[in-house]
């Protein structure tokens, strides 16, 4: 019964949930794009560079790639809270806010595969790059060009973390109705009143959405591969 | 084989290692190695497989430092013998296009990527009309010939060569052959590595013969093949498994 009423819903092109799907969009590819920004550069700098410490960055990165999501969104929510160090900004409960506390969910993880991957390139390049004389910024530009079809998969990573993430956006979201509402937290909430048909028909298209994502990403993967070696 | 021989005439000498050692962990992989490189016709470095050929070839291109002894390079006129390639016996292709691994090679090596000298390289190397394929995509012979369009981006002085058809057919053998004597032809110093012994009859103007991570002969190509020095070297010359 619960699951007609799911698939009535989303049939019937339901306004309110459209838009908590497209905040949850947006929450989740800006805060993998915010992620990718750090994470990448960084992941590449550690991947490429020797100094005193590099060992238990590493360490460090793998370990945070498992951070808790409500301590996240604890420590953010005090950050921004307004008697916090970022008070002052007034994101707290705001979309900027989520988006902040997933980037640094799924920063960790990018960094750290993003190291892994253009490390394991590096052995194969170092070579030729040295031979080449090939600069340091062009080293690490042309590693992660040469490395995108395995990024592709960190990227997929970063979002199948950051959309399904529910305790970092309730603490720093608020969970507000029509303001920082999205998938998880609607899922979690109509849950607990047992208005399921929602619950369900949200879950549903979640899992739609990754699946649809991933789908994509693997057909450009292929393409490419095959189009550009 | 190429017409005389640099060695012991007056071509000019660009580069001369002086009691050169390299040792890997405890092993001596090269022992006190006495060797002048010349301008004028090709240095092929020979000798069976552990010989030190390679570990030699990277230590004159600088990607690894002596143990012991010194590198000295000279400058010679209409050489920039700063400026050196080199080609692996298994080149890493990049991901992406014939003509992008050109334009790449060219900006690594500080030039301004020129669609035309991308276009002019690979005519050189007869890969015009495979521009647009995925480098990894080429055979192991075309892979080899992208290598050369990459290392003569960069105009060098002096290229070095590792075992360039160690994998190939005769016929991308010899395209690859063809290519390196033609380069040879407009004056830069080729210093190659090869363990075959039909190679380098075709090639060489001087030969250095390695075994053991020792030079045993440097001579003009005619000499080591018609009158081999040392017993190794006839050996060798015979068939026999020299170690």
């Amino acid at each position: 019964m619960d699951g007609v009423g799911a698939f009535s819903l989303l049939l019937s092109g339901d306004p309110a949930l459209f838009a908590i799907v497209r905040l949850s969009l947006f929450v989740t590819l800006s805060a993998v794009m915010l992620a990718a920004a750090f994470g990448l550069p960084f992941g590449a700098f550690v991947a490429l560079t020797q100094f005193r410490g590099r060992g238990g960055v590493i360490v460090a990165l793998n370990a945070l790639m498992g951070l808790p999501p409500v301590v996240v969104g604890l420590l953010v929510f005090l950050a921004l809270s307004r008697s916090g160090p970022l008070g002052f900004l007034g994101l707290l409960f705001t979309p900027g806010a989520m988006i902040i506390a997933q980037a640094i969910l799924i920063a960790p993880i990018i960094a750290a595969l993003t190291r892994q991957v253009i490390e394991d390139l590096w052995v194969e390049y170092c070579d030729e790059f040295t031979a080449m004389d090939v600069s340091p910024l062009g080293r690490v530009a042309a590693l992660l060009w040469d490395g995108r079809f395995s990024l592709v998969t960190i990227f997929l990573a970063g979002f199948g973390r950051a959309a399904a993430e529910v305790g970092a956006v309730m603490i720093v979201g608020g969970n507000i109705d029509g303001f920082t509402r999205v998938m998880t937290t609607t899922i979690a909430l109509e849950t607990s009143k047992g208005n399921l048909p929602l619950a369900i028909g949200l879950g549903l298209v979640l899992i739609a959405i990754v699946v649809a994502v991933n789908t994509l990403a693997w057909s450009v993967r292929q393409w490419s591969e095959r189009h550009a070696g | 084989m190429l017409d005389g021989g640099a060695i012991g005439r007056t071509a000019q000498p660009v580069m001369r290692l002086h009691g050169v050692g390299y040792r890997s962990g405890n092993t001596d992989i090269l022992s006190d190695v006495e060797l002048t490189i010349a301008a004028g016709v090709p240095t092929l470095l020979l000798g069976p497989n552990g010989s030190g050929k390679t570990t030699l070839l990277r230590l004159l291109m600088g990607l690894i430092g002596p143990s012991e002894g010194r590198v000295d390079v000279s400058a010679v006129d209409g050489v920039n013998t700063a400026r050196r390639a080199f080609v692996f016996q298994k080149p890493v292709m990049l991901k992406r296009s014939t003509a992008a691994n050109v334009s790449f090679a060219l900006s690594a090596a500080g030039f301004p990527v020129d669609p035309l000298v991308v276009a002019s390289l690979l005519q050189r190397v007869g890969l015009a009309a495979l521009a647009d394929r995925p480098a990894r995509m080429l055979s192991g012979g075309e892979q080899q010939r992208l290598a050369l369009a990459r290392a003569l981006a960069r105009q060098p002085g002096i290229l070095f060569l590792d075992e360039p058809t160690a994998s190939l057919d005769p016929a991308q053998t010899k395209a690859v052959e063809d290519v390196v004597a033609a380069i040879a032809a407009t004056g830069v110093i080729i210093v190659m590595a090869t363990h075959d012994l039909g190679q380098a009859r075709r090639l060489a103007g001087d030969v250095v013969f390695l075994v053991g991570g020792r030079v045993l002969e440097q001579t003009p190509a005619t000499q080591f093949f018609d009158q081999p020095k040392t017993q190794a070297a006839r050996r060798f010359l015979a068939g026999d498994l020299v170690i």
